[in-house]
């Protein structure tokens, strides 16, 4: 579970996250959805410390953010965020295998190689294993870095955008992943994602946000209908029920 | 590497071939107990570590192009040197040491944080600002040193030559083996570190401790270097680019590599700086210069049409 109070960030004189108050269920996958610059990715790093809060607090299963130490937090908390350029030259391997270092320190174990072929494994890698992270393609890049996170076996996990530059078939291995990560292990998974219907299809909770405060949340029961979909995004949004799928229909 | 070190023992003015050391002559002995195997060890040590500090300072900067002398530590190293001759025209070699790593370290903290408040962080401006700024603080240093008549002192420092180094004036050098060791032992926290502050953070690692420790090892290196041989440009760059290419920049595997390719590069250039003009020697700092710009066009030729 993740309680934030009052979470403030700003820039100069402009508030880009401003006074959030919202408690995240554990054991759930929570979109945060909401149109660019809505503060989604800010807020995103605000709850993994990757940002100094510039006021109120950020409690991830009951530990305060701004004040745990960074390798107890690193066991409990792994966040992958939006945009990631490497320069160091890593194996996939190497760059999955550093996901284990805040357990073992820079040494593995047996149980840190488990780990690291899982998540090789679950994120369709075991063939690029050895391969350079740069010399993939933006898709396979993306997924090394979740593979990543997820060899660091955290309870919980903050992902910015994972869908960036994957294809169809890898988006959907994606989100069944997260679905099987939360169903079948009890990890909370928080995601900022763009496509609504991904998130509508996958997640147990939706939070939208704009302007740097969250306006709506609750299940996408809810959030996904014409009225808060326009509040959100300003865009008239007609929801179709498919296959018992609330689906939005925005393209014409 | 190993056949170099040999190469490097019987390369010399006086003649010391293995034959004689056979026959037991004491002359021949004490030229080669002497002169040669603290030269062979002092050019491995140094090519040792400088490479390994050219690395660290890459993972540490997030850029391939840069290394001790292009950024400033080096510079300021020098400058170091001659602040303490001027103030302190009898300090031993060791204070003067100090001083020397005292500036290398503010110089390369400056470089650094320069860095950070650079938003762009472009491949190509990255090195350019630690050039400048190297610049700056050599032209000072020269300047200075010409005010006090020290060029002549100043040149042996700007250039690397291991042909003053007998026994009893190569020890110091011990002491980068010793540092180069601990980058070694902290390699999985480098490795992060090059990931840069936001993969460090989730992991766990203190990004500013980290970035503190590299900052020590960097300008201890430089700065015993400098004191002891003098500059030797480009070694830091080359080595690690060379070594990234073929096996990555996983520090706890690619250091070996670094540290091998590292002495076998410097000894090789010290061979030749004593062959090309026998009896007479061409400094290595001068050898390194050549050998390693015409590597690195080489290298950045081969990046450029390579993967990005
Ligand atoms: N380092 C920064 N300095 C100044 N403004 C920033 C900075 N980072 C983000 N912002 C601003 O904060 C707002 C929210 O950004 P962000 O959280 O990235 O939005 P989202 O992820 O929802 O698209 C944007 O208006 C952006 O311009
Ligand atoms: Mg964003």
């Amino acid at each position: 579970m993740i309680t934030l109070e009052n979470a403030t960030k700003r820039y100069g004189t402009t508030t880009v996250v401003d006074g959030v108050s919202a408690t995240i269920p554990g054991g759930g996958v929570t979109s945060i959805i909401g149109p660019n610059g809505a503060g989604k990715s800010t807020l995103l790093s605000m709850m993994s410390r990757l940002l100094p809060l510039d006021a109120g607090t950020v409690h991830v299963d009951g530990l305060d953010v701004s004040t745990t130490p960074g390798r107890v937090l690193a066991r409990t908390l792994g966040i992958l965020r939006q945009e990631n350029q490497l320069t160091v030259r890593l194996t996939v391997r190497d760059l999955v295998g550093f996901g284990r270092f805040p357990h073992n320190g820079g040494r593995p174990t047996v149980l840190d190689r488990e780990h690291i072929e899982r998540a090789l494994d679950y994120l369709d890698l075991s063939g690029l294993a050895d391969r350079f992270v740069d010399e993939l393609s933006g898709g396979q890049r993306q997924r090394a870095f979740i593979a990543m996170v997820l060899a660091q076996d955290t309870d919980v996990i903050l992902l910015d955008e994972p869908l960036n530059n994957l294809d169809m078939k890898h988006s959907v291995e994606m989100m069944q992943l997260l679905r099987r990560l939360v169903d079948e292990l009890g990890k909370t998974v928080v995601l900022v994602i763009h496509d609504i219907n991904f998130a509508s299809c996958y997640s147990d909770t939706l939070m939208a946000m704009r302007d740097g405060a969250v306006i709506h949340q609750g299940p996408p029961e809810e959030i996904m209908t014409p009225a808060v979909l326009r509040d959100v995004y300003d865009v008239d949004i007609q929801v179709e029920l498919i296959r018992g799928h609330r689906i939005g229909v925005y393209f014409a | 590497m190993l056949l170099l070190a040999v190469i490097s023992l019987f390369v010399g003015v006086s003649n010391v071939s293995p034959a004689q050391l056979m026959s037991g002559d004491p002359l021949v002995w004490q030229t080669f107990l002497v002169s040669r195997v603290p030269r062979t060890l002092a050019v491995v040590l140094a090519g040792v570590a400088l490479s390994i500090a050219g690395f660290i300072l890459q993972l540490m900067a997030r850029n391939r192009f840069v290394e001790p002398s292009t950024v400033g530590t080096v510079e300021s190293a020098t400058a170091g040197i001659l602040v303490a001759t001027l103030l302190l025209p009898g300090a031993p070699v060791v204070g003067k040491m100090v001083v020397a790593a005292l500036f290398a370290m503010a110089g390369t903290a400056l470089f650094l944080s320069v860095l950070r408040r650079i938003p762009l962080r472009n491949t190509l401006v990255v090195p350019l600002v630690g050039i400048m700024l190297g610049g700056v603080i050599a032209a000072v240093t020269t300047f200075s040193a010409y005010r006090f008549d020290l060029l002549q002192t100043l040149n042996t420092w700007m250039i690397g030559d291991f042909s003053g180094l007998i026994r009893g004036r190569y020890e110091l050098l011990w002491l980068v083996a010793v540092l180069a060791a601990v980058g070694y032992i902290c390699a999985d926290r480098f490795t992060v570190a090059g990931m840069g502050e936001e993969f460090t953070t989730n992991l766990g690692l203190d990004y500013r401790r980290t970035m503190n420790l590299g900052l020590i090892l960097v300008s201890l290196i430089s700065a015993v270097v400098v004191v002891v041989v003098g500059s030797i440009p480009f070694l830091g760059l080359i080595v690690p680019n060379l070594v990234s290419l073929l096996i990555g920049d996983n520090v706890r595997r690619a250091v070996p590599w670094i540290a091998v390719f590292g002495a076998g590069f410097v000894l090789t250039c010290d061979i030749i700086g004593r062959s090309i003009r026998f009896p007479y020697e061409v400094p290595v700092g001068v050898i390194v210069s050549v050998v390693g710009s015409a590597l690195f066009i080489a290298l950045l030729v081969r990046r450029g049409t390579g993967a990005r």
